[in-house]
């Protein structure tokens, strides 16, 4: 599904990847810690195609395509979704709006008709519903004035109307307290399926208790150093992260 | 439709007149001069058809060109007289005081003539007719070369008992790295009516910090006109505060380029008036360079029929990415008289910017005063308190203890002054 | 009117209005001589069958035109106008227009089609020669109008064009005419005097509120209204009318000079609320041609507790000069200017506002957005002053400008001036660009950069863009992401 080569990232210079590989299954739902400043936002933006990274070497295949020459659009439409760190606020545009843009954005990229109104409508409602999103919510602008719990219910929200076919979480639990982490890994959660692929990007193994991974990747300095089952999230929350980034 | 030439006034005709009948004993930078002259001829004085004179009429409030002052040996009381250096300057000639180690200095004309100075070095693209007339005619003046940090006062003192004007010039250069305060006090009599130009360059160089701090307590009667020209250094720092308190009729003219980048400018000004007196801060910012870093905060406070005017404007240059504005001028109206008028502008050609102005006018908040009074404090009390806060955040920009504790007092002296009269 | 005379004269001049496309030039004996003089001043007062009255009103005017200069105060540059090298006035008549839609320029096509304009009401606005499609086409609209003018008439609204007011209602246009801009006002508004050639008129009686939004659209085809056009709009006591003036559509025009007025009085208790979308051609991908706008619109808030409120979607022509005004003179009045002020291509735009506080407690409202791109320049300029006796005026003004790309400017020139202690003023601008994270953000969820930065500029503006009634707010949201194509990449 998501395949990573070799992957060397710089920006303005500075190395920040650093010969990183990585693959992850249909159906996987894949887990990356690592401490701060191990590169793993980078990550998640090259993987979406942010701008400012340049990419000296490697190559990213989602579906077997590679994506690195696509703007973040096509890769959206390609079924690649990120939920952000920070999600960005859009002052003066509905969320509502945003979200039928967006969704009709990628319908039309696919050769699909535009959702109607009433379509569009009742699918927001039963996503927002499922995520305790209360309707008024979405008549505000996107993120504005959004508590920190809010904004990233609302990434979720998203992730479900886009229906991508690979979803990566970057430190979707920061800024959460505890109920607010429930209902979003339950979110996230209810969205695992055979066909999916999912890559969990956090600081600590919390919020590894609720949304379960199969495999476990450990990142230190630009690279995967070491790789396991869920148990090894277990043994870097007891033992920290210090032998790694030693050994890398 | 041929265009219509207004008549040059009697002053415009005596300051033409004056340039010719000295061209030649003036001390050096003659082209320089020629240039400013020319363009001075063909302007005349700005009146308020010329935009950035819109609310200052120059052309009708420079009614006559008095004669230049005379040489005096007078010595009153001057400002922060706790500076440790300080040159006073009597009727725009160097009278009395030394410098510190680091700092080397020059009579103006010997400058000049030597070419160690050059006049209009620090303008950068501004022009602007009342420095032209310096520039055209200056005699009386100073070079400082300031190489190791040091603190100086330029204690400005005008002693005339008739009208006359003075139209001293001083060109600053602070080598890179150094660390400069340059402070000006202006003083002169009450009621009498001289006329006043003083034109100060500062050259800062590379990751310098400059301290400016410009004091206008100049006499009741008196047409205060001042500019301070600058030119800002790569990753260098200004910080100039303008105080101004004295005179009727008051401008002060900023004029900033960046000249390398990361440069940081910190712009204030307290404005403080009553009675009938006028004055006009204006200043031109040009970011001509990327990542240059610029705060403006102009508070007056207006008293009876007084006249308060604040202009600024904000250039960013094409290229000039990453560059950081911000403008606010805060004005309180304390009389049915008072006016104010605010044009803070920004003029942008780059994208890649943050540049904010704002500008509020009104009287003293009435929920404020009630509250203070409310604790017990007498409406006088409450007012003075308020306007000394409101002041005290333009004064912030001032580091040296003694002199902004002066600065604040005579906030406080002029409010209990308006409780008396 | 019986509908079928009125059915018959508008058929008549649908295709009046002369458009660029597949336009044949019949040089009439309709067409006054090119230049400007006296003669040319009372000619088209002639044609127009004026009284002495307004004859002698347009030849003070042409006399003190005479007399003064063209203002070059604003950031606009251009070269100099050849005011003798124009015609000022063009009788409406018959003149071939293209026979179908396919001889139309299919850019303009493209962009109705952008904007969702029905087909029939596409041709119209092209200018195509009357078919029988056609006149069925203009047949609905024409019940429309008549409609309206029943319902209208119902409520005692006048809503006509000047030169009918003048015939009908001379004892209001004289009473009205000229008192909100003077015929001394400033080089245009002068010229406008001298030589303007139509425009609306309405009346609201007292106490009524009128019964529907009032469109020149509706009125788009009925006349010629030219280059020189002059709008009185007079609010009586208690009276409400909202007027909407122009189209999203970009209507195409021979003439290269426009110097409207427009005039608003509003009376004790009276709102008027006047909305504009301007879309004329702004010249081409290298800046040449395009129309150059200088209008004069200002409004009179009168009467006591009297409201004025403009607002404004500028997207079009090559240079802007328009500085829609409130005089707030009735205790209590207020005045609200709300505009969005697009720049693309080499357009250049000065534009803003002048709220006059003579009045007590008066108060107003200023939210300007400008956005500028490509390689133009727009300007914001405003004044709010308050006079000595604006005891009690209130001003908020917030200007926001956005700059996409770098070959852009964006200026800000307010002049706040208060001789009134207890007025209060605040002004905040800002000046900043489209964040890169923004723009990264809605290409994750999809969109594509065009998309992304109309969806982000439609953000900037939208509080601009709930004041327009519904229907021209959904319009200009389009036309907002039109004028900036090409903007980006």
């Amino acid at each position: 599904m998501l395949e990573i080569k070799n992957l060397h990232v710089e920006i303005d210079g500075k190395k920040i990847l650093n010969g990183l590989t990585l693959t992850v299954k249909a159906g996987e739902v894949a887990a990356i810690m690592g401490p701060n400043g191990s590169g793993k936002s980078t990550l998640s933006y090259v993987i979406a195609g942010k701008e400012d990274y340049e990419i000296t070497e490697g190559e990213i295949l989602l579906n077997g395509q590679s994506v690195l020459e696509m703007e973040p659009n096509e890769r959206a439409a390609a079924g690649l979704f990120l939920a952000f760190q920070y999600p960005l606020e859009i002052p003066g545009v509905a969320t509502m709006t945003f979200l039928k843009a967006a969704m009709n954005a990628q319908r039309k990229a696919r050769g699909e008709e535009e959702l109607t109104p009433g379509d569009f409508m009742k699918r927001v409602r039963e996503a927002a519903a499922k995520l305790g999103i209360n309707p008024d919510m979405l008549k505000r602008p996107l993120n504005v004035g959004f508590s920190g719990g809010e904004k990233k219910r609302m990434e979720i929200l998203q992730m479900s109307l886009l229906d991508p076919s690979f979803c990566i979480l970057d430190e979707t639990d920061s800024g959460l307290d505890i109920d607010a982490l429930r209902i979003v890994a339950e979110g996230v959660n209810a969205l695992r399926g055979p066909s999916r692929g999912m890559l969990v990007i956090t600081h600590y193994q919390r919020l590894l208790d609720h949304i379960v991974p199969d495999t476990v990747h450990v990142m230190a300095k630009g690279r995967i150093v070491k790789s396991g089952g869920k148990e090894l999230a277990l043994e870097l929350e007891k033992n920290g992260y210090a032998d790694y980034v030693e050994a890398a | 439709m041929a265009a219509i030439l207004p008549m040059r006034t009697a002053a415009e005709m005596a300051l033409i007149e004056r340039y010719h009948a000295e061209k030649a004993t003036l001390p050096g930078a003659a082209e320089a001069r020629a240039a400013a002259f020319e363009r001075f001829e063909k302007a005349g004085l700005p009146s308020k058809r010329v935009e950035s004179w819109h609310y200052t009429d120059l052309r009708n409030l420079l009614r006559e060109a008095p004669p230049v002052a005379g040489e005096t040996s007078a010595l009153g009381a001057l400002e922060f007289d706790d500076l440790p250096h300080r040159l006073v300057i009597a009727n725009g000639r160097l009278v009395d005081g030394k410098v510190s180690a680091g700092v080397e200095m020059l009579p103006l004309a010997v400058a000049l003539k030597a070419g160690r100075a050059a006049l209009g070095v620090a303008m950068g693209e501004a022009i602007d007719s009342v420095v032209d007339l310096n520039t055209a005619l200056c005699r009386e003046g100073l070079f400082l070369k300031v190489t190791g940090d040091a603190t100086l006062h330029l204690a400005f003192a005008e002693y005339v008992e008739d009208r006359r004007s003075v139209m001293p010039r001083i060109i600053v250069e602070v080598a890179p790295g150094v660390s400069f305060t340059l402070i000006e006090s202006h003083t002169g009599p009450n009621g009498v009516a001289y006329q006043k130009n003083a034109v100060v360059e500062l050259l800062i160089g590379e990751g310098a910090k400059v301290e400016h701090i410009r004091l206008n307590a100049g006499g009741d009667k008196a047409l205060m006109l001042s500019t301070l020209a600058a030119k800002i250094g790569t990753e260098a720092e200004l910080s100039s505060l303008n105080f101004t308190t004295g005179g009727e009729i008051s401008r002060h003219q900023s004029f900033i380029t960046y000249a390398g980048e990361n440069a940081k400018l910190r712009l204030n000004g307290a404005t403080i008036l009553k009675g009938r007196q006028h004055a006009d801060n204006t200043l031109v910012v040009d970011h001509a360079v990327p990542h240059g870093e610029s705060r403006e905060l102009f508070r007056s406070v207006i008293d009876g029929e007084a006249q308060g005017v604040f202009q600024g404007k904000i250039i960013v240059r094409p290229h000039a990415q990453k560059t950081d504005g911000q403008m606010a001028s805060n004005a309180l109206l304390l009389s049915d008289e008072a006016a104010m008028s605010n044009k803070p502008e920004l003029e942008i050609f780059a994208d890649d910017v943050v540049c904010a102005h704002g500008a509020t006018c009104g009287a003293l908040d009435d929920s404020q005063l009630f509250y203070l009074m409310a604790r017990g404090l007498p409406r006088v009390e409450a007012e003075a308190l308020l306007v000394e806060a409101f002041i005290d955040e333009a004064l912030e920009a001032v580091t040296h203890d003694g002199v902004r504790e002066a600065l604040a007092a005579r906030v406080s002296d002029w409010m209990r002054a308006r409780k008396e009269s | 009117m019986a509908a079928v005379k009125e059915t018959v004269e508008t058929v008549k001049t649908i295709d009046v209005d002369q458009y660029k496309y597949g336009f044949v030039t019949d040089i009439e004996s309709e067409l006054a001589p090119k230049g400007l003089n006296e003669d040319i001043v009372r000619y088209i007062s002639a044609k127009k069958d004026e009284p002495e009255w307004l004859l002698n009103w347009r030849l003070e005017a042409f006399r003190r035109w005479l007399t003064m200069t063209e203002p070059t105060w604003s950031r606009c540059h251009y070269p100099p106008i050849d005011f003798q090298d124009l015609h000022y006035y063009a009788a409406p008549k018959k003149t071939p227009g293209p026979k179908s839609l396919d001889e139309v320029d299919p850019q303009l096509l493209e962009t109705y089609a952008k904007l969702g304009i029905p087909l029939r009401e596409q041709e119209i606005l092209a200018g195509v020669q009357t078919s029988k499609v056609a006149v069925d086409a203009v047949f609905d609209s024409v019940s429309v109008v008549t409609t309206f003018k029943e319902e209208l008439k119902k409520a005692g609204v006048i809503f006509c064009s000047i030169s009918e007011a003048v015939k009908d209602h001379p004892e209001l246009v004289q009473k009205y005419l000229g008192t909100v801009v003077p015929t001394t006002d400033n080089f245009y508004a002068t010229l406008n005097s001298a030589v303007f050639s139509d425009g609306s008129f309405v009346y609201i009686p007292p106490g009524v509120r009128c019964p529907m939004e009032l469109s020149t659209y509706f009125r788009i085809n009925e006349q010629k209204t030219g280059q020189f056009e002059r709008t009185l709009i007079i609010a009586d006591k208690g009276a409400y009318v909202s007027y909407l003036e122009g189209c999203t559509a970009p209507k195409r025009d021979e003439n290269q000079l426009h110097a409207a007025v427009v005039e608003l009085i509003a009376l004790d208790d009276a709102e008027i609320k006047y909305s504009t979308v301007q879309n004329w051609y702004p010249g081409d991908s290298e800046g040449k041609g395009g129309i150059y706008n200088f209008v004069t619109k200002r409004g009179d808030c009168r009467g006591a507790r009297s409201k004025i409120s403009w607002t404004q979607v500028e997207t079009g022509s090559a240079i802007t000069w328009k500085y829609p005004s409130c005089i707030l003179r009735g205790e209590g009045s207020s005045g609200e200017f709300y505009s969005i002020a697009i720049s693309n291509g080499y357009q250049q735009v000065d534009s803003g506002t002048k709220m006059i506080h003579l009045g007590k407690n008066t108060t107003s409202k200023i939210l300007a957005k400008g956005i500028a791109a490509g390689k133009s320049d727009n300007t914001y300029r405003g004044q709010v002053s308050a006079h000595r006796k604006a005891t009690g005026a209130r001003n908020f003004t917030n200007c926001d400008s956005l700059l996409i790309g770098q070959e852009c400017g964006a200026h800000t020139i307010p002049y706040i001036e208060s001789k009134n202690s207890s007025a209060v003023f605040e002004h905040e601008a800002t000046t900043s660009k489209i964040a890169d994270d923004q723009l990264f953000y809605c290409m994750q969820r999809g969109l594509d950069e065009e998309e992304a930065v109309a969806l982000i500029v439609n953000g900037f503006v939208k509080e601009v863009l709930q004041q327009l009634p519904m229907e021209f707010a959904v319009e200009a949201q389009k036309l907002i992401a039109i004028s900036l194509e090409g903007s980006v990449g």
